[in-house]
């Protein structure tokens, strides 16, 4: 490769994105082996519990929509993936939420962490979006019944004709393929931002001067 | 048939009268407020428990 060509090789774009992505993430901080010390709490552990529950809620849910309805409802297998897939949405809301009060209690956004707390607080209201719509896809009379209520309220603010919760195949659709597809990007942005500026450390007690509520992790860019 | 196949799958019958509990204008489910009192006792032990190894 001659100079000419190194040089167009540097301004190419994947070779600016490779840039980047070192820059703002290096191995070492992607995929760190030790965590600073305050993280040796109980209350640090809800946020991957959120989504070991996550991947259990997408595994059994990858089962029932190869399956369908039918064997969801009928056959003894179908019936404990259809459980499995529920109660794991619940623990993985019981966890999220546990998760959230955690980080609204030490004001998580501090050291320029505001997207990473934006990104978590969207994350937990597309999830209330897949959920409600995984109620809707249940081809029962409960989920009959949830969309027969939840029309009514959907209409009054003007977009039933857009989002139509008696429409069981746009609410499937909805529940396997878009919302899932946006809490898996959502979240996979969260824990990257997370790896880039480090984990929150707890609020500093009073006597401390009020300037130390950044991380003490040493970053790259000095923040 | 099918309702006895899912109470033994689920080990817990969900298919019985649902309880509300009620103060005054307030009014929540049973099975809520006790997955909100689990979450909220789950928090404070989070933080009173001392994690395992955290001393050394």
């Amino acid at each position: 490769m001659t100079t000419t060509e190194r040089g167009a090789a540097k301004r190419s774009w994947t070779a600016g994105l490779r840039r980047a992505g070192m820059q703002a993430l290096p191995p070492e901080r992607l995929l760190p082996d030790e965590q600073p010390v305050y993280v040796a709490s109980w209350v640090y552990v809800f946020g991957v519990l959120t989504i070991a529950a996550l991947v259990i809620v997408i595994g059994s849910g990858v089962v029932l929509a190869l399956k369908g309805p039918t064997w969801w409802h009928v056959s003894s297998v179908g019936l404990f993936f259809n459980s499995v897939h529920v109660w794991s949405v619940e623990l993985f809301f019981f966890f999220m939420v546990v998760h959230l009060w955690a980080k609204f209690f030490m004001a998580a956004w501090r050291g320029r962490r505001a997207l990473t707390w934006v990104t978590g607080a969207v994350s937990f209201v597309v999830s209330i979006g897949a959920a409600f719509t995984g109620y809707l896809s249940q081809q029962n009379f409960a989920s009959q019944w949830i969309a027969s209520q939840a029309k009514d309220g959907l209409n009054s603010v003007g977009i039933g004709a857009f989002f139509n919760v008696l429409d069981f195949g746009q609410m499937f659709t909805w529940h396997v393929v878009l919302l899932p597809l946006g809490i898996v990007v959502l979240v996979v942005a969260h824990v990257l931002l997370v790896r880039k500026h480090g984990v929150v450390p707890p609020l500093p007690i009073r006597s401390e001067p009020a300037t130390q509520t950044t991380a003490p992790v040493p970053e790259r860019d000095g923040r | 048939m099918m309702v006895g196949t899912f109470d033994t799958i689920l080990a817990v019958g969900l298919n019985g009268k649902t309880y509300y509990i009620h103060w005054g204008w307030f009014q929540i489910s049973a099975a809520n407020l006790v997955v909100i009192v689990m979450m909220v006792l789950v928090f404070v032990l989070a933080i009173v428990v001392p994690f395992p190894g955290r001393r050394r």
